[in-house]
């Protein structure tokens, strides 16, 4: 069967982690795995994987456009500003995991279909990704949500220097998409670090508050989105509730990272990167099946 | 004459105690209160500090801008100071509101081992030219060289001071002097200390840590705070000034508001009770008192398992959710449903 060539932009931990995954997919094939450094630890393992890499950055991509169909950008928001005309101009289908929100916010549990038809799509963050399907299911099944609060915990371990420094971009990222796709008033976002060791996985609790809550319907709606997400992020799973209280409806999720490049307790990386994965694959099968047809 | 700066956080710390529903007029009458008692530092707000307010923590019954313009209007001489946790509070949302509320005193708070997430917080407020300072909490979860390495990046963020939290008052005064004494060798800025009461060490630990350098103690009025609550400041102010140390407090003064504080403030005294010491010595944040009573007596199991299983688990303050899950694990265990 043929594959759908992609192009990775950014050879950090993210980055080498996505071209793993596309490594073992049935609808990818990586085409180019892009940096600024030949001696990075990414560009390293991608060499010893026996794939085509590069250190001349998006110049790589604008002078051989062929690498690829699908462009990762997992570099920084500043630079996605940079990178996303130019690979608009190139026609590329361009997915973002950096915090620049140039494309429409994609949770593929819930729109996947509808980003197909964009050339630019925004994972959020790894708590959206977590959290917004539950929050979508509550959407779904209860009326006149008055607030949606979202708290994940992470392990240290799993948050880099520039997770550290811009926690604040995370929390109003994340409010927006627990916002959009909830229909809730208002809605909060908060995280916390844990340093314990052994690392801890990360948890994420939805709370919510709404007129007369309808577990029923929401417990079966819950049924079906973990079900969705656990196609492409199988360590998800429910660990508390749906229930009720202190007047709350109370939802804990918990996500197992697939430890791929990346550590198993890693789960609010992975499931970004899994998601990426899922909406590339969702844009390879339709585009595959479009040229045999 | 030796001087200690005395900083207040009854109207903040003590917000845990009465489930974060201090109103706007409660806040009035202590503010004017410490004001004319000369207390120098007067801070406010949710308990987990500004912009914590939440279906997590406790939703404040008096919001943050409402406090804030309560304690501004009541605040003469004293500054207003308030309490900041990144990942909970934004620059956007929260610190940039307060600021233009005339906020003086800005202390930015981390886990003990997470420092690096105040650093835009701490940068900002030091730009708004603010006084501030970094603040680890729950300090007994860390070694002295650890939180010397933390405070030191929060010293280089631009913290004008380093405050360490015994946030699950769990310290003996001998843990309190080797973490006080590292850090004040190892820092060019004052260091201060911050008690909880769980194991009756409030007073004893304060000074310990006044004896090994610290200048800038926390007291909040007849101990008013999280669980067992903190040093209770009227007894701590007596201390010093018996010991020779000045605060530019009035006394008499400081005695009359810590009497506002128990008739207006407070449901009840605060005291050590059976399960204070209980979360004390599994190193639990105090602020997880209200939420694992309620928990424990919805789903019939005992408080003082979840607050040693919680200690087990090394659950950090602001990971309040985590109870539920205890509580569910432990009811599985028990052969309860959850």
């Amino acid at each position: 069967m043929s594959k759908l060539k992609v192009a990775i932009l950014g050879t950090g931990n993210i980055g080498t982690d996505l071209m793993v995954k596309i490594l073992r997919s049935e609808y990818l094939k990586c085409g180019a795995f892009v940096g600024r450094n030949l001696v990075s630890q990414g560009i390293q393992k991608a060499q010893q994987l026996g794939v085509n890499v590069s250190a001349e950055g998006i110049d790589y991509i604008i002078k051989n456009p062929d690498c690829c169909d699908i462009v990762f950008d997992a570099t920084s928001a500043s630079a996605h500003f940079e990178h996303a005309p130019v690979l608009k101009k190139l026609g590329k289908f361009v997915i973002d995991l950096t915090p620049a929100k140039i494309g429409g916010m994609c949770v593929p549990a819930v729109n996947l279909i509808e980003c197909l038809k964009l050339d630019n799509v925004n994972m959020i963050t790894c708590g959206g990704q977590a959290s917004i399907p539950i929050a979508y299911a509550i959407g779904q099944t209860q009326k006149n949500i008055d607030y949606i609060e979202v708290v994940s915990a992470i392990a240290s371990r799993s948050a880099g220097p520039a997770t550290r420094l811009n926690l604040d971009e995370y929390i109003h990222t994340t409010e927006e998409g627990i916002k959009k796709f909830s229909g809730a008033k208002r809605t909060k976002a908060i995280l916390n670090l844990n340093p314990a060791t052994p690392c801890i996985n990360m948890q994420t609790t939805v709370m919510a508050k709404v007129e007369k809550p309808d577990l029923d319907s929401l417990t079966k709606k819950l049924s079906e989105l973990v079900s969705i997400v656990k196609k492409y992020v199988p360590g998800y799973e429910i660990v508390v509730g749906p229930t009720i209280e202190n007047d709350r409806i109370f939802i804990t999720v918990r996500v197992k990272g697939l430890g791929d490049y990346l550590p198993e307790y890693a789960g609010n990386l992975d499931i970004i990167n899994c998601a990426a994965i899922g909406i590339a694959e969702e844009y390879a099968r339709h585009s595959l099946q479009g040229k045999k047809s | 004459m030796k001087h200690v700066l005395i900083s207040d956080p009854s109207l903040r710390d003590g917000n845990h105690a009465v489930r974060h529903k201090l109103t706007a007029k409660q806040i009035a009458a202590y503010c004017i209160a410490a004001d004319a008692a000369g207390i120098p530092i007067v801070e406010v707000g949710h308990g987990n500090g500004i912009g914590a307010s939440s279906l997590q923590l406790g939703e404040a019954a008096c919001d943050d801008e409402t406090t804030l313009k309560t304690a501004r209007e009541n605040l003469k001489n004293s500054k207003l100071g308030i309490h900041v946790i990144p990942g909970f509070a934004t620059i956007k949302k929260d610190l940039k509101m307060a600021i233009d509320l005339g906020v003086d005193v800005i202390r930015v708070a981390s886990h003990c081992t997470e420092a690096d997430v105040t650093q835009s917080h701490i940068e900002f407020a030091r730009k708004e030219d603010k006084i501030v300072y970094g603040v680890l909490m729950m300090s007994h979860m860390a070694s002295k060289q650890v939180l010397l390495e933390e405070a030191r990046k929060m010293e280089s963020y631009g913290a004008q001071g380093i405050i360490i939290m015994d946030s699950s008052g769990n310290y003996l005064p001998s843990d309190v002097k080797e973490r006080i004494d590292t850090l004040v060798k190892g820092l060019t800025v004052p260091v201060g200390f911050h008690a909880h009461n769980n194991l009756g060490m409030a007073i004893a630990n304060s000074i310990a840590a006044l004896e090994s350098g610290a200048e800038i103690l926390d007291g909040c009025a007849r101990g008013f705070g999280a669980g067992a609550g903190n040093a209770q400041l009227e007894v701590l102010v007596a201390v010093l000034h018996r010991m020779g140390y000045e605060t530019g407090i009035n006394f008499y003064k400081l005695l009359d508001a810590s009497d506002v504080a128990e008739k207006q403030l407070m449901e009840v005294l605060p005291s050590i009770s059976s399960l204070s010491v209980v979360s004390g010595l599994a190193g639990v944040f105090s602020g997880f008192m209200k939420p694992v009573s309620r928990i424990a007596e919805k789903y019939n199991l005992d408080p003082r398992d979840i607050f040693f299983e919680l200690g087990k688990r090394k659950i950090v303050a602001g990971q309040e959710d985590f109870i539920m899950e205890v509580a569910k694990d432990l009811s599985l265990k028990s052969g309860k449903n959850v």
